[in-house]
């Protein structure tokens, strides 16, 4: 789960972070009094969208105001509107807040940041003397200029350890010390709240000598949030795909992707598979869908309402690989779910083209109770079959 | 011969007066497993589907000389779990369990490094030896003894290549799942080694998909230690960057756990990569045939 920039930012201060003096605006009169506020702490403002994406800079969401009053004007500008950047796709993400921060002139920025390495089993510390650029780009370019602490999730970042990885970064020992303690603050807020991601970039060296956090980034394990629902309440709906949220309702793992062959699948690799093996035959997924391992005609039916909210689905198909689930549940998963659709018919709505595999579990059964129904559907016996009976199906309609 | 279990493995089922743990406890010993007791606290005494059920692992494990365990109790106990079950001393613990926080799994990695035991999981299926044991959530019935070792990160696309195999008349010496999270108790490479050195296993079929890099790591492996054909189909290529696709660990990030990547290197390994999910029962079939005109008279 992500949160916002504002919200990260006082997650950093309980711990001792440095940030800017800030305060956050829903509409330019708030982001005027703010920054009338803040007038003393800084020299100028900088109002930043706050969305759930990165590169807010170049799509125009980061503006600089040097008084109050051209904080209001750069707010309006950007609230209320979609910020589109390279992270969000072509439908950007909404603006409902702004961060307005009293800031001053960077001398030097540096980049840092926790995650959680799978090869290792053990969240690493990440720092660079390369900051405000993409971490990837000088992992890739200049893996020199990358230095890694790993620590153990139980203990904690060791002070000591902090202290030799900010040496490392940073000559002057004053800085370095600050430095340490910001590591040592982020590890323990990895760990303590069940992130999978903390990133400061950058972590700026002022021209007046201060070190702040420039900017804040904080992912959430998902499955760590039932330990915190203070952070589970800053979820931000409007920041997510209403398909995401529907899929959320109903407990099902789905992913909108831009082909025209939507899937219902059971259990995440198969689903996966799915989306290879029709591109594979010559087509393209519209989605990723896994229905999980009890697929009863509810969630059946809420997959079908989902794919087809999506305007290009051309062709459904269904891939049921059953073990648990019996195959003559799902199926009649499928007649309730498209009954419950369309009431009025005995196919998909707009006549789409629907395919059925079932294999596994009381898979005759299962196929005898579509074949009885009457209901409009191509029958396949294998996966491969599958693929390629839906692809043709997208091709007949085109 | 098989890989970790077998006919003589005996079974304890943490979580058996849940819904998913009877279920469970019911299909395996159904399937032929030695399932000797089930572990609830506080409901010690009970007996679930003819399961004598103890308080405690280690109270069962004293009762019955079960060697392995199965976990079905829901996320929040579940670490708890595991680290009971070690302490008492079992050296397999297979964890079903879907949604463990990663933390938790990180401080239960450091937890079992001084301990003689093995994991399987988290969210996983369990691992079954055809017509021996089962332990887990699989359908026994897809399966037939024989000589592929399968494993594997997904559940059901597991079942999906273990069919191809069976409906060739292709068997399995055993097969494993070992599970969707980024962190988990044993990876493909301890896997591979316990198969290379398994005489029954012929070939190995390595199931991956996006996230993390244990099939690199795993590639590195083959290339230096693993004599068998492997053959491999990796999931998710069409999967889209920073997207996680039901899998805990199911996610290309920061440019890194790409599908392309996994199957570049495994094919630098020598390994038969499958370009399509639905190619992996053929080839394992043409690379079988190649072992057996070289080893006359090994056909099972």
């Amino acid at each position: 789960m992500n949160i916002h920039e504002y919200q990260a930012k006082e997650i950093f201060a309980r711990y001792g972070i440095p940030g800017h003096k800030r305060a956050v605006a829903s509409t330019p009169d708030e982001a005027f009094e703010a920054a009338q506020k803040l007038a003393d702490a800084g020299h100028y403002f900088v109002v930043k969208a706050q969305v759930h994406a990165g590169a807010r800079g170049k799509g125009g969401g980061i503006k600089i105001a040097k008084t109050p009053e051209e904080a209001r004007e750069k707010a309006a500008a950007i609230l209320g509107k979609n910020l589109v950047t390279p992270q969000t796709g072509p439908e950007g993400k909404p603006v409902d807040k702004v961060l307005v921060e009293a800031t001053s002139d960077i001398a030097k920025e540096y980049y840092a940041s926790v995650v959680l390495d799978r090869s290792f089993a053990k969240p690493c510390l990440i720092v660079s003397e390369s900051g405000g650029m993409n971490i990837e780009e000088v992992a890739a370019t200049d893996p020199s200029k990358i230095l890694k602490a790993h620590f153990a999730a139980s203990a904690g970042l060791d002070p000591a350890q902090a202290r030799r990885t900010a040496d490392r970064l940073i000559s002057d020992p004053a800085k370095a010390k600050i430095f340490a303690d910001i590591f040592v603050a982020m590890a323990k807020i990895f760990v303590d709240l069940d992130c999978s991601l903390i990133e400061i970039n950058p972590l700026a060296v002022m021209k007046n000598g201060e070190v702040i956090a420039i900017d804040a980034k904080i992912n959430f394990d998902e499955n760590g949030l039932y330990r915190h629902p203070e952070i589970a309440a800053l979820h931000d709906p409007r920041q997510e795909d209403p398909r995401d949220l529907e899929a959320q309702k109903h407990n099902l793992s789905y992913v909108g992707l831009t082909g025209n062959i939507g899937c219902i699948v059971n259990g995440a690799g198969l689903a996966m598979a799915t989306m290879d093996i029709i591109k594979y035959a010559g087509g393209e997924p519209a989605n990723f869908l896994d229905v999980g391992g009890g697929a009863n005609k509810e969630k059946v039916a809420a997959a079908f309402r989902i794919i087809l909210q999506d305007p290009s689905v051309k062709a459904i198909l269904v891939n049921i690989f059953g073990g648990i689930m019996r195959c003559d549940v799902v199926a009649e998963g499928i007649l309730a779910a498209v009954k419950e659709i369309n009431p009025e018919g005995n196919s998909l709505p707009r006549n789409i083209p629907l395919v059925v595999r079932l294999e596994g579990t009381n898979v005759k059964e299962g196929k005898a109770i579509l074949e009885k129904s009457g209901l409009k559907l191509e029958a396949a016996s294998n996966f491969e079959e599958a693929a390629t009976k839906v692809v043709a199906a997208v091709g007949a309609v085109a | 011969m098989s890989i970790l279990v077998h006919k003589n493995t005996k079974v304890l089922v943490q979580g058996i007066t849940g819904t998913h743990g009877a279920f469970h406890a019911k299909g395996m010993k159904e399937y032929g497993t030695q399932v000797v007791g089930g572990v609830t606290p506080g409901k010690g005494g009970q007996n679930v589907e003819g399961i004598p059920v103890f308080n405690s692992v280690a109270e069962a494990k004293q009762a019955t000389g079960a060697n392995a365990t199965v976990i079905y109790v829901p996320a929040k106990f579940a670490s708890g779990a595991i680290r009971e079950a070690a302490d008492a001393g079992i050296p397999l613990i297979v964890c079903i369990t879907e949604g463990i926080p990663a933390i938790d799994m990180a401080k239960m990695k450091e937890y079992l490094a001084s301990k003689k035991v093995v994991l399987i999981g988290p969210n996983c299926p369990g691992l079954i030896t055809p017509g021996e044991c089962k332990i887990g959530i699989m359908p026994g019935y897809i399966h037939k003894p024989g000589p592929v070792g399968v494993v594997s990160r997904s559940g059901t696309l597991t079942y999906e290549a273990v069919w191809q195999l069976t409906s060739r008349n292709i068997g399995q010496s055993t097969c494993i799942g070992i599970g969707g999270d980024p962190i988990i108790g044993t990876n493909f490479v301890e896997v591979l080694a316990l198969f290379e050195a398994d005489p029954k296993t012929k070939a190995i079929i390595m199931i991956g998909e996006i996230g993390g890099n244990a099939e690199e790591e795993a590639a590195e492996f083959i290339e230096q230690k693993v004599t068998k054909p492997v053959v491999a189909f990796i999931a998710g290529s069409t999967a889209p960057a920073g997207k996680r696709m039901g899998h805990a660990g199911a996610i290309i990030s920061g440019g890194s756990g790409k599908a392309e990547d996994k199957i570049q290197r495994l094919r630098k390994a020598g390994v038969h990569v499958a370009p399509s999910p639905a190619m992996l029962g053929e080839t394992v079939e043409s690379v079988l045939g190649k072992v057996y005109d070289q080893e006359p008279g090994s056909r099972v």
